[in-house]
């Protein structure tokens, strides 16, 4: 190696040249251009020329009785699943933010496994659950408590309750790191100038968890509104969301425009609160 | 004199509660070993007696081995091509010094905020007419997108962790930058690309929505086979495959964990 190059890296602290950045940049750009943005234009315009541009597939969407109840029943259900995960969720944080060494570690661990299991091997555990002859109603039965089996699955309850269980670990997590960047010592503290435990908690720890609670507010909210095999399997045709919407329009109606005009709107309101919200976010599995 | 400690009662219950809820967390699932270990011809719980019965079904059954080998292949593919892709982007995206490398680091986690069943349709939208749908190709696409956002995370924390002078060091004294690569900086990433590899196989191996919609006939992964057995004929032979599925779910987690804490202090 000859003493010019050498300078010239020395030159530029070690960073990498911007030729060199390109380059190592390029399987990625492609992979994500190919893969990713290219289909979805492709789907995007579908619905907007057929072959003129029109707006008729997101007017239908947005405006027939029958469509708009399945938007409504989604945004709703997005609402429940995220108002329970955090009911569910904080405590937990706020437990697990307590502990310390090894216990940290095995209630991360009851957290993560969950958050890396298949979510049709976590949908397919409720249907065993709810099922008519299934768990919750055998042990209901036998207890004397009903004397019918209760119908439990295909019900918007059912969709509702597998996706807290499925989303509860998004809510958990970023609460969780929030909640553990707080100095111990502001409670403390909070606690020698004469408050209460509870009176602490309200005032001092909760307000300063908040950053974690709206990104795992948000985050939950989004994957619940866009979210496809929980409902697909534990929901009924009553319980049709968007996402299973869009599914039955390509795969059983072939009525591609419209589908596609039904995954701009999801994809819409996704990016619009991805935009507003984003600031918050620190996505992706707790990795 | 230490006043005696009274019960805390709000703690006490507070406990109780996540503890609570980690059951709800955990219990679904594990329910499906037992179930999968029953000998009757339908779910039941707690099972009369045990038997391996379901399991030996499984593996004698064609069509579950050959989704269960064809998730497996892409599954590993997909770790090798996410891994590689993402290691590099994230080389550029942490130490170049490009002007639009933050807008490609949305882009590129933009997969896992993106409902999957938008980029579903569109991938069957784009690939059917190629031919590409059913297909291996089709799938190693797929998933590489989708596995490489946690390869990137995982990869580009690791970066921002080591110090750049190693590397810098290593170049003044003469070594190319591949070399400085594979020597100096590879070394001391290793546990963050691992653990990026581990995430991407999950996250190809488990995958459901997109390899629902760009599965075909022939070539079908487990997860599309278990979501239309689940959806049709509900036997205890699903209980054995989720079951397997959990394990190595399970097994990875841990080994995450492990890399990641390779010393424990109480």
């Amino acid at each position: 190696m000859n003493s010019r190059t050498v300078s010239k890296e020395a030159s530029s602290g070690g960073a990498l040249p911007n030729a060199l950045a390109l380059t190592l940049l390029l399987p990625l750009t492609l992979l994500l251009a190919g893969a990713f943005v290219t289909p979805i234009l492709v789907l995007i315009f579908e619905s907007l020329f057929a072959p003129h541009l029109t707006f008729e597939h997101y007017a239908k969407g947005l405006t027939q009785p029958l469509y708009l109840g399945v938007l409504m029943r989604t945004i709703r259900t997005a609402c429940v699943v995220t108002a329970m995960c955090f009911l569910l969720g904080y405590p937990v944080a706020l437990v697990m933010s307590r502990q310390k060494g090894r216990r940290v570690i095995y209630l991360a661990a009851c957290v993560l496994i969950p958050l890396w299991t298949s979510v049709l091997v976590r949908s397919y555990a409720w249907i065993v659950l709810l099922q008519r002859k299934g768990i919750v109603n055998t042990a209901l039965m036998d207890a004397g408590i009903i004397s019918e089996p209760l119908k439990l699955l295909y019900t918007d309850a059912a969709v509702m309750l597998a996706m807290t269980h499925v989303l509860l670990p998004y809510m958990i997590l970023p609460i969780y790191s929030a909640l553990i960047a707080i100095p111990p010592d502001l409670d403390k503290a909070a606690r020698n100038l004469g408050a209460g435990p509870i009176d602490s908690f309200f005032r001092v720890v909760f307000p300063n968890s908040l950053p974690g609670v709206y990104a795992g507010t948000i985050i939950v909210f989004i994957l619940a509104l866009g979210f496809y095999v929980t409902p697909a399997l534990v929901g009924g045709p009553q319980s049709m969301t968007i996402a299973t919407l869009i599914a039955q329009q390509t795969t059983e109606l072939l009525n591609w425009p419209f589908a596609g005009a039904l995954a701009g709107i999801l994809l819409a309101a996704t990016l619009g609160l991805v935009s507003v919200f984003g600031r918050f976010l620190r996505i992706g599995k707790g990795v | 004199m230490q006043p005696r400690k009274a019960i805390d009662w709000g703690r006490l219950s507070l406990n109780a509660y996540a503890a609570a809820v980690l059951v709800f967390l955990m219990v679904p699932s594990l329910l499906i070993i037992p179930i999968s270990l029953g000998s009757e011809p339908f779910i039941q719980f707690p099972p009369r007696s045990l038997s391996l019965r379901w399991y030996l079904e499984l593996i004698r059954d064609p069509a579950w081995i050959a989704s269960f080998l064809f998730s497996l292949k892409i599954a590993i593919a997909t770790t090798v091509m996410a891994t590689i892709v993402g290691t590099l982007a994230s080389l550029a995206l942490v130490r170049g010094r490009l002007r639009f490398a933050s807008a490609l680091q949305v882009l590129t986690l933009a997969p896992l905020v993106v409902p999957h069943i938008v980029i579903a349709v569109a991938l069957y939208l784009v690939f059917a007419p190629i031919g590409l749908t059913g297909s291996f190709l089709g799938f190693l696409i797929a998933h590489s997108m989708l596995s490489v956002p946690y390869v990137v995370i995982t990869v580009t924390s690791a970066l921002q962790k080591l110090d750049p002078s190693l590397e810098f060091a290593a170049l003044s004294c003469g070594a190319s930058r591949p070399k400085a690569f594979l020597l100096v900086v590879l070394p001391n990433i290793a546990p963050g690309v691992a653990a990026g590899a581990i995430f991407a196989f999950l996250a190809s191996f488990d995958e459901a929505t997109v390899s629902f919609f760009i599965s075909g006939v022939e070539g079908k992964t487990i997860t599309r086979k278990l979501f239309e057995d689940i959806d049709y004929n509900l036997t205890p032979v699903i209980a054995s495959v989720s079951s397997v599925i959990l394990l190595i779910s399970i097994l990875l987690m841990l080994l995450v964990e492990r890399m990641r804490r390779p010393t424990t202090q109480d």
